[in-house]
């Protein structure tokens, strides 16, 4: 070792003096805004008078909600029948809805944990809105298998109380396991994006004029004082929870797809189900993101914090995703030529040419084929398009469960018990619906509550770094 | 430490710049003050090290929040599946720590996250609704673009004439005595 070290001492240098490159990181916050500005603008969105279209599109949104409510209700007082499913076809749009909406939700968690743990700074303009999203995501979700079990007074039997009868859950279940997952997603992210918004809650209780205000934010604040000694505790418990979240992302719609994935149906039983469906659940996610932060940047002019590098990353993510989606539906196809068994090489030459065909081909051409566009500046840069395209990933994303779970369902081992699946008219109305049950929630939440992260977007800004002269 | 200063709280000035409260902050912290904090709208890099304040203790009972929830999944799914009603299924032991994983893990992160949660509010003392930094006029702008240095009046170093000018040197502006 000493000989090693001699040596290299005696190397010369090869260069004279090291200059290191000059590589300046895109500009997070445009405009060099000031702190002021930040407070301003964020504060602003809940302090304005309320805007006349954020009413409008409030009433459209309790309207269309309202389908959910009354369809659940037809459901509940006359049976699932008014679902159309029917043998073979036991989960039919209840639980493509439940794994479309869950499956959103996952690009919350994605942006909130995994990109702050890998120090993504340009996160801070989209988490909290995509936190929401997310919560709001899994409420809507959960109202599918809620209702679908039928008799929805005893959903608690899936919860491990005790009952009358003394049986309990039955943990070998994976649809048990869904229960714990969804429920623990749910959960800490609510945690996580509460947590968060402290301090920006505090922000807007000091700045507050009426009594009124001041009691509800003051309230929800906590009575938060921004002082170091908190900011040390809040930020490693902030990162504690990006750590915690972390590990969910994966598992969430690891165990949703646990619950195709353990049945031995043909086109289920794959191995590949975990990692294609988060891959999926992360696609459509994003593609969700975009789809409701492009309007809401116009309306608010928030161009100087979320800006093209903002966009250009989202686009690049679901590009990455879909990529990986398409792989795996090309993969699927090869496992089940490879494995030598019938009934899943039928399965998946049912699903491109069979009865359900066309679903499967308007899959393909909105999840591959569409994002593949994302290659192109042009295109990136082009937001009435990246919109488009991101509603035809949510339609192809949403198309994909139904693939999965009717397809495999309708035409599995036995031919004579074959059938073809449509849903109603109450089907139909219940899952446009929630389009609108979550419109409302996050209708209110921009209203009430900072859109943007107001504290993480100050650490972003140039001006907050304390050797900064 | 005399009378009068039972009713003060302590003193606060303001600085307009990240940079300025940093190195005022290291000059208090060199000084060898203990009761004190710097108020900021953002949680500034560095600071802490700045401050001289250790680590945030946060992280044990995370660590007992996940211990706790993987042992409380372990005892669920053995009494419900094994002890209380055993199930058979599959032929398969009653329990083992394989078949209820799932659950097992869910519980570890959702306990673990509670104890995150729920560690930042103790170690925060939070919720507190009362404070009397919130009867500065001043104070509400430090959520906004202000930043804050507040001398307690508990700290052995404190004597109001004296804290007053320290603040004064460190380049602090609008210097407010507190009262509670």
């Amino acid at each position: 070792m000493a000989h090693a070290h001699d040596s290299s001492q005696e190397r010369p240098a090869i260069l004279d003096k090291v200059r290191p490159a000059e590589l300046p990181r895109a500009k997070l916050i445009l405009n060099d805004r000031s702190f002021h500005w930040i407070t301003d603008k964020v504060c602003g969105i809940v302090e304005e008078p309320t805007p006349t279209w954020w009413k409008v599109l409030f009433c459209a949104a309790l309207f269309i909600a309202s389908f959910t409510f009354i369809g659940m209700a037809y459901l509940v007082s006359t049976g699932t029948g008014t679902w159309g499913l029917r043998s073979p076809v036991g989960w039919g749009w209840a639980i493509v809805n439940f794994v479309f909406w869950v499956g959103i939700g996952h690009a919350g968690t994605l942006i909130s944990a995994i990109l702050c743990l890998l120090r993504q700074k340009w996160r801070t303009s989209i988490n909290r809105a995509a936190e929401a999203m997310t919560i709001f995501a899994v409420m809507c979700a959960g109202l599918f298998p809620l209702f679908h079990v039928g008799r929805v007074w005893f959903a608690w039997w899936l919860f491990p109380i005790p009952n009358q009868n003394g049986i309990w859950p039955q943990f070998r279940s994976p649809l048990e396991w869904d229960v714990f997952a969804v429920s623990t997603y749910f959960t800490v992210s609510t945690l996580f994006w509460y947590m968060g918004m402290i301090p920006d809650l505090g922000a807007i209780r000091d700045r507050a004029k009426t009594w009124w205000r001041k009691a509800f934010y003051s309230l929800l604040a906590m009575g938060w004082r921004g002082g170091n000694r908190q900011w040390s505790n809040f930020e490693m418990a902030y990162l504690l929870l990006a750590g915690l979240s972390t590990p969910l992302v994966l598992s969430v719609h690891t165990i949703v797809s646990f619950d195709f994935a353990v049945s031995n149906v043909p086109g289920w039983h794959t191995t590949i189900f975990p990692p294609y469906f988060v891959a999926g659940a992360i696609f459509s996610g994003f593609a969700m993101v975009l789809t409701l932060m492009l309007p809401l940047r116009a309306i608010y002019r928030l161009h100087d914090v979320i800006n093209q590098y903002h966009i250009d990353n989202m686009c690049k993510i679901i590009l990455a995703t879909g990529s990986m989606v398409g792989y795996a539906y090309a993969t699927e196809f090869f496992i089940a030529a490879y494995s030598g068994n019938a009934y899943e090489k039928f399965a998946f030459i049912n699903r491109a040419f069979g009865q359900y065909a066309w679903a499967y081909w308007i899959m393909v051409s909105c999840n591959v084929i569409t994002p593949q566009l994302f290659w192109f500046k042009k295109v990136r840069e082009n937001h009435s398009l990246v919109w488009i395209i991101c509603l035809f990933v949510n339609v192809g994303m949403w198309f994909e469960r139904f693939v999965i779970t009717v397809t495999s369902l309708a035409n599995d081992y036995l031919p004579s018990s074959w059938g073809y699946y449509s849903p109603t008219i109450v089907d139909i109305f219940t899952f446009f619906g929630t389009f609108g049950f979550f419109s409302v929630l996050f209708l209110l939440f921009i209203r009430f509550l900072p859109l943007l992260p107001i504290a993480e977007l100050k650490i972003v800004s140039p001006q907050a770094d304390p050797h900064a002269h | 430490m005399n009378e009068r200063n039972e009713r003060i709280h302590g003193v606060a000035c303001t600085f307009r710049r990240p940079s300025d409260v940093f190195h005022a902050a290291e000059r208090v912290r060199d000084a060898g003050w203990k009761c004190w904090d710097v108020h900021t709208p953002f949680p500034i890099h560095g600071m802490d090290q700045a401050m001289g304040l250790p680590r945030s203790p946060v992280p044990r009972l995370t660590l007992l929040g996940g211990v706790t929830g993987f042992l409380t999944g372990c005892l669920l799914t053995w009494y419900m599946n094994s002890y209380d009603y055993p199930l058979i299924v599959g032929g398969k032991p009653y329990w083992s720590v394989i078949f209820p994983f799932p659950v097992l893990y869910e519980c570890t992160i959702l306990f673990a996250a509670f104890g995150t949660f729920f560690g930042q509010f103790i170690f925060n003392r939070l919720p507190h609704h009362h404070h009397p930094l919130f009867d500065l006029p001043q104070f509400s702008r430090v959520s906004d673009d202000a930043f804050m240095i507040v001398l307690e009046a508990r700290d052995p170093n404190f004597h109001l004439d004296e804290s007053r000018n320290f603040l004064l040197s460190l380049g602090g502006q609008e210097i407010t005595v507190i009262r509670d």
